[in-house]
C-alpha cells in the first residue's frame, strides 16, 4: 500500500453474530487492503454491531473495499465517512513516568491538551487522552520518549456530522 | 444473521418432534433435491441414519470427499439446480476445501453440509475436530455454524436462498453431532428475507439506453460474453440481441455455449489460448459490450497494453464488485444479465435505434481478414495422434451434443478450441481456480443429472491421476461416461511453459511410471481401450459411443511435443499473439 494513499475511515453496521469480525478481517488481509485500525462493539440495538475501520487506498482501492464489505452477508450498511463530513474520536490511556521534574511536566502537558489523569503512582501517572488520531499522535510526539511506559490505543470511531446518520 | 425467516407463513408439517437430522433430510426433500454426494463419518452417522430411512434424494457414495463436491458443482453447473454435498467434520471438510474454492471462483450454487463434533467438544481439539466455519470462510459464499437444532431448519432454507441467488456461490452448514440427535418440531419456512442481503435484479434503465446507443453509434462494436450468461440462462437473450444488431462476439472460457460457436458472428474463445481474431477484435473495439464476465488476467492479459488503445466500455453484472475491479467501466449495469439483456431486446424492439451499418460492415471485412489467418489450424500427421484431432473428432462422433467436462491444462484449452459448444451448460470445467482432478468426477454429476446423455470427460494422463479412485463411484453407479484421455506422457501445460520460457529445462513435468490405463479400467470393470495411430481415432471414439451403457477409458497416445496456440505469454497484451505459424510448429 502506497504511504501517501489517502485515508478513509469506513463505517458499517453488521450483524452482531460470532464470526462476523472474522469475515471483514479476513476479507482485508484476503485482498491485500490496509487496516490502521478497526474498532468494533454493540449498537443500541443489540441484534447489530457497528464497526469503524481505517484504511487507506487510491479511489479505485475503496471503492472496491466498500463493495466488497457490502457483499458480505452480515454486513447490512456500508459507509465511507470521507465521504461528507464526520467527526472522528480516538481514546488513548498512556502510562508516563511521573517521578522528579517529570512529575509537574507531565501534569502540565496532560493539562494543554486536554487529558485526564485516571490513576496516579508513585512513580507514574496513568492519562486519558480523547481526540483525533493526528491530535494523540501530536500528543505522544511531545513526550519525551523516555518518559513513556506503556500506550494503548483503541483506535478511531467515527460518526457523520448532522444529518449523516448511519442507520437500519 | 438476525433476521428469522418468516415464520408466520411456514408450513407445519407434522406437529412430533423429530431429530435433527430428520429435520436435516426434510429440508433437502422441501428444497427438492435429487441428489446429495457425500461420504460418511462419525459426525454425520445420525444424518447418514436418517439418509437410510428415506428414498426421495438418491445419496450417492463417492470415494474422496474432493469428487463428491465436484460431483455436485457439475450437477448444478449442467442443470443450474442447487448442488448439494454431505462430508464429515475434520478431514471429511479439509477434503472438501478443494471443491469447495473451485466452486466459489465459478459462482456456483452449493450446499454443502458437514458434521461437526458436538457442540460441548468444540474447542477442545476433539477427534476429528475442525474450525470448518473458519477454515471455509475465504471460499464460501457464506458458512453457517448451526448450534440448536431449533436452527437447523430456517438456517438451511438461508443457505439454499443464499447460495442460488445474486451472484451464485457455495454456502456450507457446519452441524454438531449433538444437534443431529435432538428433538424438535420440524417447520420450514416458506420464505427468507435477509436486511443484510438484498441482490439487485433490475438494471438501471437509464444506463441500459445509454448502452443501446452506444453499441448503435459505436464504428467497431464488440461483446464479450463470460460465464455469467450461462449461470444466469441468458442465452437465448443474448442471442436474440446479437442477431437484431449484428454484432460480433467472443466469449470466455466459461462462457461457451452461451451463444452457438457455430454461428458466423462469434469468432471463438478470446484470452490467453483465445482466437486472433477475437482477441484482435477485443483490442481493437471502440466500444465493447461485457456482459457477465469480469475481465481476469487469463482474458485480457496485461491490462496497461489493452487500455492502451481507447474505448468505451459497458458492463452488464450483478455483482456490482465485479465492475471496475481491474478495468474503469464508462458504463456500469448493475443487475441479472437475463434481466438487463430482456430489457435491452424490449428497447431494441420499440425504439429501433438506427446502426453504423457501413462502419459495421467494413468491422467485419476486418475481422474476416483476422479470421483468415485460421489460428487453430495445426499440422496433422500420420504418424503421432493430434491431441488437436481427437477432440475435432469427438466433436463429429458426438454430433456436438455432449456434454463435456475437462479437467485442467492443454487437453482443457484444446476441448475449448475444437468442440464447438452451440448450448449453454454442455462445457463443463474449473475456469478460475484451474482445479486438476475435475473431470470425472464433474463427469459423475452431469451424468447423475443426465443420465441419457452422451457424457465426455476429456483429461490427461497428469489430471486423471488426481481423481482416479472414483472410478470405482463410476462402477458402483454403472455409469456410461467415456473418457478421453490425451496422454502425452508430459504434463503438458507446465512442459508448454518451460519450453518457452525456461529453455526447455523439463523440470518435473514429465509423467514417469504410468499405469496400464486399460487393464486399469478393466480392473473397475470398465471398458478400456489404447490408441495409438491417428487413423485409428475415429473408430475408437465411435465404436465407445455405441457401448450406451457402458463406461469406456480411452487412452490416446498422442504427439508428445504438441503445445496450445494461440497464446499469450503472461504480461503481454491481448494482440500480442504467438501463432503456431509464427513459430513453425515442426521445428519445435
Amino acid at each position: 500500500m502506497t504511504i501517501n494513499a489517502p485515508r478513509h475511515i469506513i463505517s458499517l453496521l453488521m450483524e452482531n453474530e460470532a464470526g462476523a469480525l472474522s469475515r471483514v478481517a479476513g476479507l482485508f488481509s484476503a485482498r491485500g487492503y490496509n487496516i490502521e485500525s478497526l474498532t468494533v462493539a454493540v449498537t443500541e440495538d443489540p441484534t447489530l454491531s457497528r464497526m469503524t475501520i481505517v484504511t487507506s487506498g487510491s479511489e479505485a482501492v475503496i471503492e472496491q473495499i466498500i463493495k466488497q464489505l457490502n457483499k458480505l452477508i452480515d454486513v447490512v450498511k456500508v459507509l465511507d465517512l470521507n465521504d461528507g463530513k464526520f467527526i472522528e474520536r480516538e481514546l488513548m490511556l498512556v502510562k508516563v513516568k511521573a517521578t522528579g521534574a517529570f512529575r509537574e511536566e507531565m501534569k502540565r502537558m496532560c493539562d494543554i491538551f486536554r487529558g485526564r489523569i485516571i490513576d496516579v503512582a508513585d512513580g507514574s501517572f496513568t492519562i486519558e487522552l480523547t481526540g483525533s488520531g493526528t491530535k494523540l499522535d501530536a500528543f505522544i510526539e511531545s513526550l519525551d520518549k523516555a518518559a513513556i511506559l506503556e500506550t494503548v490505543r483503541t483506535g478511531a470511531s467515527g460518526i457523520g456530522r448532522g444529518d449523516r446518520i448511519l442507520k437500519v | 444473521m438476525a433476521d428469522t425467516p418468516k415464520n408466520s407463513s411456514s408450513k407445519q408439517l407434522g406437529s412430533k418432534p423429530i431429530t435433527g437430522a430428520e429435520i436435516l433430510i426434510r429440508c433437502l426433500h422441501e428444497e427438492n433435491v435429487e441428489f446429495v454426494f457425500g461420504y460418511p463419518g462419525g459426525a454425520v452417522l445420525h444424518i447418514y441414519d436418517a439418509i437410510y430411512h428415506q428414498d426421495k434424494f438418491k445419496h450417492i457414495l463417492v470415494r474422496h470427499e474432493q469428487a463428491a463436491l465436484h460431483a455436485a458443482d457439475a450437477y448444478s453447473r449442467s442443470t443450474g439446480k442447487v448442488g448439494v454435498a454431505l462430508v464429515t467434520s475434520g478431514p471429511g471438510a479439509t477434503n472438501a476445501i478443494t471443491g469447495i474454492a473451485t466452486a466459489y471462483m465459478d459462482s456456483i450454487p452449493m450446499v454443502i453440509i458437514s458434521g461437526q463434533v458436538p457442540t460441548y467438544a468444540i474447542g477442545e481439539d476433539a477427534f476429528q475436530e475442525c474450525d470448518t466455519v473458519g477454515i471455509t470462510r475465504p471460499c464460501v459464499k457464506h458458512n453457517f455454524l448451526v448450534k440448536d437444532v431449533k436452527d437447523i431448519a430456517a438456517t438451511m432454507k438461508k443457505a439454499f436462498y443464499v447460495a442460488a441467488s445474486g451472484r451464485p456461490g457455495p454456502v456450507l452448514v457446519d452441524i454438531p453431532k449433538d444437534i443431529t440427535a435432538e428433538l424438535c418440531k420440524f417447520e420450514y419456512p416458506e420464505s427468507v428475507s435477509l436486511r443484510s442481503y438484498n441482490p439487485v435484479t433490475k438494471g438501471h434503465l437509464g444506463q441500459i439506453k445509454k448502452a443501446l446507443k452506444l453499441l448503435a453509434e459505436a464504428k467497431r462494436p464488440m461483446v464479450y460474453s463470460g460465464g455469467g450468461v450461462v449461470l444466469g440462462d441468458a442465452s437465448a437473450h443474448l442471442i436474440k440481441l446479437i442477431q437484431s444488431m449484428g454484432l460480433p462476439i467472443t466469449s470466455t472460457l466459461m462462457g461457451l455455449g452461451g451463444f452457438p460457436a457455430s454461428d458466423e458472428k462469434f469468432l471463438g474463445m478470446l484470452g490467453m489460448h483465445g482466437t486472433y481474431e477475437a482477441n484482435m477484435a477485443m483490442q481493437e473495439c471502440d466500444v465493447l459490450l461485457a456482459v457477465g464476465a469480469r475481465f481476469d488476467d487469463r482474458v485480457i492479459g496485461n491490462t496497461k497494453h489493452f487500455l492502451s488503445t481507447p474505448r468505451t466500455i459497458i458492463h452488464i453484472d450483478i455483482d456490482p464488485s465485479s465492475i471496475s475491479k481491474r478495468v474503469k467501466i464508462d458504463v456500469p449495469i448493475v443487475g441479472d444479465v437475463k434481466s438487463v439483456l430482456a430489457d435491452m431486446n424490449e428497447l431494441i424492439a420499440t425504439e429501433k435505434p438506427a446502426q453504423n451499418t457501413n462502419a459495421l460492415a467494413s468491422w467485419f471485412k476486418q475481422i474476416n481478414a483476422w479470421r483468415s489467418k485460421k489460428c487453430l489450424d495445426f499440422a496433422q500427421s500420420d504418424e503421432f495422434i493430434k491431441p488437436q484431432y481427437v477432440i475435432q473428432k469427438l466433436h463429429e462422433v458426438t454430433k456436438g451434443e455432449a456434454f463435456v467436462t475437462s479437467d485442467v491444462g492443454q487437453h482443457q484449452m484444446w476441448a475449448a478450441q475444437y468442440y464447438k459448444f452451440n448450448d449453454p451448460r454442455r462445457w463443463i470445467n474449473s475456469g478460475g481456480l484451474g482445479t486438476m482432478g475435475v473431470g470425472l468426477p464433474y463427469a459423475m454429476g452431469v451424468q447423475f443429472a443426465h443420465p441419457n446423455a452422451q457424457v465426455a470427460c476429456v483429461t490427461g494422463e497428469g489430471s486423471i491421476q488426481m481423481n482416479i479412485q472414483e472410478l470405482s463411484t463410476c462402477a458402483q453407479y454403472h455409469l456410461p461416461i467415456k473418457v478421453i484421455m490425451l496422454n502425452n506422457r508430459y504434463l503438458g501445460m507446465v512442459r508448454q511453459w518451460q519450453e518457452f520460457f525456461y529453455e526447455n529445462r523439463y523440470s518435473e513435468s514429465y509423467m514417469d511410471s504410468l499405469p496400464d490405463f486399460v487393464k486399469l479400467a478393466e480392473a473397475y470393470g470398465h471398458v478400456g481401450m489404447q490408441i495409438t495411430k491417428p487413423s485409428d481415432v475415429e473408430g475408437a471414439l465411435k465404436e465407445a459411443f455405441d457401448m450406451k451403457s457402458r463406461f469406456v477409458f480411452l487412452d490416446f497416445i498422442t504427439d508428445q511435443k504438441e503445445n496450445v496456440f494461440p497464446m499469450i505469454q503472461n504480461g503481454k497484451g491481448l494482440s500480442e499473439m504467438i501463432l503456431a505459424s509464427d513459430i513453425g510448429a515442426e521445428d519445435l
